[in-house]
């Protein structure tokens, strides 16, 4: 035996050396041969790696899609947004807890502080509570936001019809309202044309709004539907509904993404200062980052994607182990074959370079049906409406390499064993 | 030319050590007809593997053509074998499934030698085997056993070879069969001038040959010409 048989430098040196060898048009005829040998063998292997590629690139696209939906949905919030929410509400000593986001600290002034504050692009004021709503003959319960002009651009809020409320409307507290889509559908039934809607009247607890505008539909966050809101002044909802000066939240935007964790510190301070809060811990406020919700979200659908390749990944792995048992169970068949190949003159390096290129190509064929198929899969999961998939070329290039990379390397053992036969043994071999 | 001087080939070691061949030499020139003849266990198989280089002697010196090839590694010893030795084996000689043109044609595939040379020379060598065209491009497993033969003695010469190596190339044949196959080792002796090795352990099938050399026990017990 001589020395270079298990070191893999000189194996694939040889390997891709030609001087005096067979061609690659020789190698690919001699690999169809074998592997039309015994076609249902061969399909059934490729199989395992078809089934591996395209579930990765299916779940993978699933879960990527999963992802962006989500994402797309919390940055329809608005962008580098800080919600300011008021904390709970405290006693003296061991008193009730009224619950977070039921105390009353909150105030015009604080929020017109903030707006004071460095990178603070715009701040928006929010006195919101459910109410009962009604229209010429129907009703529905929903929530009533009371909202400052600068709302739109900070919650990415777009208008359909209309106009939205304006400063001066807020200022003199006027009775207007700006409804969502889905409102409209409830007041004014499932066919209303928001066109048709801008000018008519509804009643918010008893008085009367006339509606000037109709919101774009966003969708929903998962948590709530963001179309079934109606927005009116802040003063208006202060003064008529809520009846006292305290906002329910404070709605604020930063300069930049880079400028939001200095804007948070910054607010926390200013409004512990103005409570004449002293302790952090006992603060009567609270502020969620934007990007905070972004990045938990991220998370969780990261750590399903990465869940769902993982299994896929497993169904790969089987595969490519299905390669390794085929090739070894080719082997032991051919072992006079092989002997016989020998005789004639056919180095280790042509004996092993063709057991690997059978390898490869079963992957590399089940690797594009594989791609084939996962990506018909994927536009069927997208098209049938149950979530929309997002196909990363990236994966499908990941996949590819994986279905070749498995050749090499399930076909490494096998070929290596064959090119090592002594021919005289492999002859003998019955 | 074959020159092997004092071969000795022993397998295993200490007490289980056995002595297949126990310090063997002769010469054999170009164009001979040679027969190593030995009951079986007599060592001819080993002798034959090592003149066929498909292993090398413990020790003694094996000169093909000049180069000595005993003490070559596996990848050179596969390398004399496609220039400069041409097998037909007892049984199992051809690829399954494949066609009589592309067995000849393998050991040419494995020197790197082009298509369209190939083919020409690998339907050379089936001609002077005694093959008639009809038959060039059906399957090896269609074929009779002395059309096996035949076709394997074509795959043997096709690579220009300086020896073909017969391995009881009649074993498994009828005698009628046997005797054509053996023909055929005479007409390319006799009419190419090809130097031809026969092992067998069959006096009839070695009296085709011009020179006997019969083995016994590892050592030669006599070489003599017909």
């Amino acid at each position: 035996m001589s020395p270079q048989r298990d070191d893999p430098r000189t194996f694939f040196r040889n390997f891709f050396r030609n001087q005096n060898h067979m061609t690659l048009n020789d190698t690919f005829h001699e690999t169809y041969a074998a592997l039309s040998a015994n076609k249902t063998r061969s399909g059934l292997t490729m199989l395992g790696i078809v089934i591996g590629i395209s579930s990765v690139i299916a779940l993978v696209s699933i879960g990527q899609g999963a992802t962006s939906s989500i994402q797309s949905s919390i940055n329809a919030l608005g962008s580098n947004l800080l919600l300011i929410s008021p904390g709970a509400q405290r006693t003296q000593g061991f008193g009730v807890s009224g619950g977070r986001g039921g105390a009353k600290t909150l105030t015009a002034d604080d929020a017109q502080a903030i707006s004071a504050l460095d990178n603070v692009s715009a701040v928006a004021n929010e006195v919101s509570g459910r109410y009962q709503v009604t229209a010429k003959g129907t009703n529905t319960n929903t929530t009533v936001d009371g909202v400052t002009g600068s709302y739109p651009a900070i919650r990415n809020l777009a208008i359909d019809q209309g106009d939205f409320i304006s400063d001066s409307q807020n200022d003199s507290a006027s009775k207007v309202a700006v409804i969502g889509p889905t409102v409209m559908t409830d007041l004014f039934g499932d066919d209303a044309q928001a066109a048709d809607v801008v000018g008519s009247t509804i009643r918010i607890r008893g008085a009367e709004f006339k509606v000037i505008g109709v919101t774009v539909a966003k969708g929903g966050t998962g948590f709530q539907n963001q179309d079934d809101i109606i927005y009116i002044p802040q003063q208006t909802a202060s003064r008529y509904l809520a009846g006292d000066k305290y906002l329910t939240t404070i709605d604020v935007q930063a300069a930049s993404s880079d400028a939001m964790a200095q804007v948070q510190q910054d607010i926390t301070a200013l409004l512990l200062d103005r409570h004449h809060i002293a302790d952090q811990t006992q603060a009567d406020f609270s502020v969620l980052n934007q990007a905070d919700i972004l990045a938990s979200a991220s998370s969780i659908t990261g750590t399903l994607t990465l869940l769902l390749g993982a299994i896929a990944g497993i169904s790969l792995l089987v595969g490519g182990i299905g390669i390794m048992n085929m090739m070894l169970t080719t082997v032991t068949e051919r072992t006079r074959e092989i002997g016989l190949r020998k005789a004639i003159g056919a180095r280790r390096s042509d004996i092993s370079r063709q057991f690997l290129v059978e390898a490869t190509t079963l992957t590399v064929i089940g690797g594009v049906v594989g791609i084939v198929l996962g990506v018909g899969i994927s536009l069927a999961v997208s098209i049938s409406g149950l979530i929309s998939t997002s196909l990363s070329p990236s994966a499908i290039l990941l996949a590819f390499g994986t279905s070749a990379a498995i050749g090499i390397v399930f076909g490494w053992y096998p070929a290596r064993r064959a090119a090592g036969l002594n021919p005289i043994e492999a002859l003998r071999y019955e | 030319m074959i020159e092997v001087q004092d071969i000795t080939k022993t397998y295993g070691q200490g007490d289980t050590a056995f002595a297949a061949l126990k310090g063997v030499s002769f010469r054999i020139e170009d164009g001979e007809f040679v027969a190593i003849m030995g009951p079986s266990g007599s060592g001819k198989s080993t002798l034959m593997h090592i003149l066929g280089c498909l292993d090398t002697p413990t020790s003694g010196s094996y000169h093909l053509d000049g180069k000595d090839v005993s003490k070559l590694s596996d990848e050179e010893l596969a390398d004399i074998r496609k220039d400069k030795i041409g097998f037909v084996f007892q049984a199992f000689n051809l690829l399954p499934r494949t066609s009589v043109l592309r067995n000849v044609m393998l050991p040419l595939m494995y020197a790197g030698v082009g298509e369209a040379e190939r083919d020409q020379r690998a339907r050379a060598a089936l001609e002077a085997a005694g093959l008639s065209e009809t038959h060039f491009l059906h399957k090896s497993n269609e074929l009779s056993g002395g059309q096996i033969q035949r076709v394997a003695i074509a795959r043997a010469l096709v690579g220009n070879p300086s020896l073909i190596l017969a391995d009881e190339p009649t074993g498994n044949l009828d005698t009628k069969t046997g005797e054509l196959v053996m023909d055929t080792f005479k007409k390319l002796n006799k009419e190419f001038g090809r130097t031809i090795v026969l092992i067998t352990h069959e006096p009839d099938i070695a009296q085709n040959a011009r020179r006997i050399i019969t083995i016994r026990d590892g050592e030669i017990v006599s070489d003599k010409h017909v």
